[in-house]
């Protein structure tokens, strides 16, 4: 089975850790295993020997005689190494212009999931204050502008359907058509008020000329101040090429990086990165529609070198929860105030997060966390459903003295919640449980001490 | 193997014209490959450690897996000391020989379909291969083989992909099953074999929705499907097919190993390889599950499905990225 990138590095690194200083010998080995590792996570096999290349010149030379470990000395010269690859600041996307709407022009192969990230980008862009507009002009998919009707339906977000202006040309799927639907849809964007236009294309193979002619003539129409390329995660040696020939035709200014829920490693990353030059701005991270996150190049390091994505989790988790109910949760805990009603704010601020799932994956991947993670996809997210139901059919009274729960009030909850009474004790088990554990941990931020004591060294 | 399974051999016109079309769909690769390999041979007439690092990148840029690439060139140096090859182009036969021995010593996992029973295929990915697609071209191979074909949108998730069968079910002349958006998919796949048994249909080709290897719940959700599908038509799922980009890395062997288990993938389809693809890691899914490839996709038309000839496909992986 193969090992995550993180895994396999984090044993490569255990093994230097009882030199005492790099040799040629020792170097070599540990960059053969980073190469096979690099390979088996999907990085392209030329941009894996360069970023080796870089590493080898850089550990035989005076850097490496400091007071730091071997260990050390590599795992920094490969994070720098793939920061510098990656580039070290999270890029913002570009929705200025002076004459509105800033068009984001969405290109990639078939099945990279466009369409869903033009949707997921729509939430993202309302979530920071403006106001989008979405259109497809893919009329070669069946049923492809029916999938991003629908979609921006749930988001209740402008589209632009585009159906009149196919009329107008002729009813007849090709580029003039969409042109057309390009056209209409800038005026309509315009006439409603929308400040961005989001255009979702037809997916293509890089050597089709005549839809990439098409993508070049809808980049001069409207002159976009963004042509994302939207690539899955899962890419293999052919995400080079591929992003190579799309950056060829159409100067891309900035990268997706979908499925990144998944278990791939992500080598694409690395690889689009190095070819075109361009950032990778956004990655997608679950099927909803709020799954689209900024990329953080430091924190997709650290992430591969096993260190995990806490800074990650520690904004979405600010994002969501409430600052002033956290501060008078953390009041409660203190003075041992904390009864059922603030297990179950607490259980819906958790789901506000997303899925556990999603959250678990940031983790480091070793230590106490390893378990955690192959708990989490056994992790019912129905259960959480069950317990907040069972606590939504106590009386008022219960919820602050879980004490006076006794036999025949069990029954009732248990009646209430369409749950069992077994479940109803096991939930107030957990709640006891979770009371004497908070006791025991003084201090408020805790959690985050105890996590932001794991950044990784050097 | 596929004759074995979808009726006598195909008339020779017919067999002309997939050649004709994995032909053209691996030409531009094929013509890399040749130049590759003459370049290859002219720099270094003997085997040297550089030429088999020359074809160690060659290969890994094929995504076949540093795993298998190690294999296939450990199996290769054996061979040529055995046959005291010392030329370039031995090797690359060697290599060539490994490769398609791998690929065809899968073995063919289809069930038995008891008289008068349908067919039942069983279609499952993850998001964006091309499931649906694909299954509008399996469609048309069987229909065009003159079976009568029940397509069943079991895919009630992503947005409009019912919508996209149901073209797809029109374009090719089939019927499609179908509840509304958000329903039950073991619910419609029961209502899709009720149908194809009323209606003595020789096929019904299920479409599930994508989803990630990862996600434990929506594999859980693809062995209830075979559960239902077993109740209804004994031996069903007959075959269940994973669908896979050609363009996917080394993910695909985890994606293969985990659909293996929840859904008891019986072989490969191959989208989007028309193209510069690569496509290597079905060799590596070969060579670890035993995962025989069925099918490859080559264009975007509804004839753009070809049964697989591990022969040919060998062919165009040898073109340097």
């Amino acid at each position: 089975m193969f090992e995550n990138l993180s895994d396999r590095l984090q044993r490569v690194f255990k093994t230097l850790r009882g030199e005492g200083r790099l040799t040629e010998v020792n170097v070599e080995a540990t960059l053969q295993e980073i190469r096979t590792a690099l390979l088996e996570a999907d990085v392209n096999v030329q941009v894996a020997d360069d970023l080796l290349a870089g590493i080898r010149q850089k550990a035989l030379g005076q850097e490496v005689l400091s007071t730091l470990s071997p260990a050390e000395q590599v795992i920094k010269l490969l994070r720098d190494e793939l920061l510098h690859l990656l580039g070290g600041e999270p890029a913002r996307l570009n929705v200025k212009t002076s004459q509105p709407p800033a068009t984001l022009l969405m290109a990639g192969l078939q099945g990279s999931g466009k369409t869903t990230t033009s949707a997921k980008l729509a939430y993202f862009l309302r979530k920071n204050g403006h106001r989008p507009m979405l259109v497809s002009v893919d009329l070669y998919r069946p049923a492809a502008r029916e999938q991003l009707a629908v979609l921006a339906g749930e988001l209740k977000a402008p589209l632009h359907s585009g159906d009149e202006a196919l009329a107008k040309a002729g009813g007849q799927a090709g580029t003039p058509a969409v042109l057309e639907i390009a056209r209409a849809a800038r005026r309509d964007a315009f006439n409603r008020g929308c400040d961005v236009l989001i255009v979702d294309t037809a997916g293509r193979l890089h050597i089709d000329d005549a839809l990439m002619g098409e993508m070049t003539q809808l980049k001069q129409l409207l002159n976009p101040t963004e042509i994302l390329f939207v690539a899955d995660a899962m890419t293999g040696q052919d995400a080079v090429r591929s992003a190579a020939e799309f950056h060829r035709h159409l100067q891309l200014t900035g990268v997706v990086l979908t499925k990144m829920d998944g278990d791939s490693r992500g080598g694409a990353a690395l690889s689009i990165r190095s070819v075109t030059g361009q950032p990778i701005k956004l990655i997608g991270t679950s099927e909803r529609t709020d799954g689209l996150e900024l990329f953080h190049p430091d924190r997709i390091v650290s992430r591969i070198l096993g260190m995990g994505d806490i800074l990650s989790l520690i904004e979405r988790a600010e994002q969501a929860i409430d600052r002033k109910q956290q501060e008078e949760l953390e009041r409660k805990l203190r003075s041992d105030g904390f009864t059922l009603a603030d297990f179950r704010n607490q259980l819906q601020q958790v789901r506000k997060l997303g899925s556990l799932e999603s959250l678990v994956k940031m983790l480091p991947r070793v230590g106490p966390f390893q378990q955690l993670q192959k708990a989490s996809t056994q992790v019912d997210e129905k259960q959480l459903g069950r317990v907040e139901a069972i606590i939504g059919s106590m009386t008022e009274q219960e919820r602050q003295h879980h004490q006076i729960i006794n036999g025949s009030r069990r029954k009732r909850i248990a009646r209430g919640s369409g749950t069992s009474v077994q479940e109803v004790n096991q939930v107030l088990k957990q709640y006891v449980e979770m009371r004497k554990m908070f006791k025991s941990v003084s201090g408020s931020s805790f959690l985050r001490k105890k996590l932001m004591g794991m950044r990784p060294p050097g | 193997m596929i004759q074995t399974l979808f009726g006598g051999p195909p008339k020779p016109s017919l067999r002309e014209r997939l050649q004709q079309k994995m032909a053209g769909a691996v030409q531009k690769t094929k013509e890399a490959l040749v130049s590759q390999v003459d370049e290859l041979l002219k720099g270094s007439p003997e085997i040297s450690p550089e030429l088999l690092r020359e074809i160690e990148t060659l290969l890994l840029a094929a995504d076949l897996g540093a795993a298998t690439v190690a294999e296939v060139l450990a199996q290769v140096r054996r061979s040529a000391e055995a046959d005291r090859q010392t030329s370039g182009e031995a090797v690359r036969g060697a290599i060539k020989d490994e490769l398609v021995r791998v690929l065809n010593a899968a073995p063919l996992r289809t069930r038995e379909v008891p008289d008068g029973q349908p067919f039942v295929l069983l279609v499952v990915g993850v998001n964006g291969v091309g499931k649906t697609t694909t299954i509008g071209k399996l469609a048309q191979f069987f229909r065009g083989q003159g079976h009568t074909v029940l397509l069943c949108a079991a895919d009630t998730f992503r947005a409009a992909a019912i919508e996209q069968l149901e073209v797809w079910g029109h374009r090719v002349g089939s019927e499609v099953i179908r509840q509304k958006s958000g329903a039950d998919p073991s619910a419609v796949l029961f209502d899709g074999l009720s149908a194809a048994k009323a209606r003595h249909c020789n096929y019904v080709i299920i479409d599930t929705a994508g989803r990630l290897h990862t996600k434990s719940n929506l594999m859980d959700e693809l062995s209830k499907m075979r559960r239902t599908a077993e109740r209804l038509v004994p031996g069903a799922p007959h075959e269940t097919l994973l669908v896979l980009d050609a363009t996917t890395g080394q993910n695909g062997l985890q994606q293969a190993r985990q659909f293996t288990a929840a859904a008891g993938v019986t072989g490969l389809v191959v989208t989007k390889l028309d193209g510069t693809a690569r496509g290597g890691i079905v060799v590596a899914i070969a060579r670890e599950l035993g995962l025989p490839v069925r099918f490859v996709g080559v264009g975007e038309g509804a004839d753009d499905l070809i049964p697989f000839e591990a022969e040919r496909y060998i062919d165009a992986l040898f073109a340097k990225g």
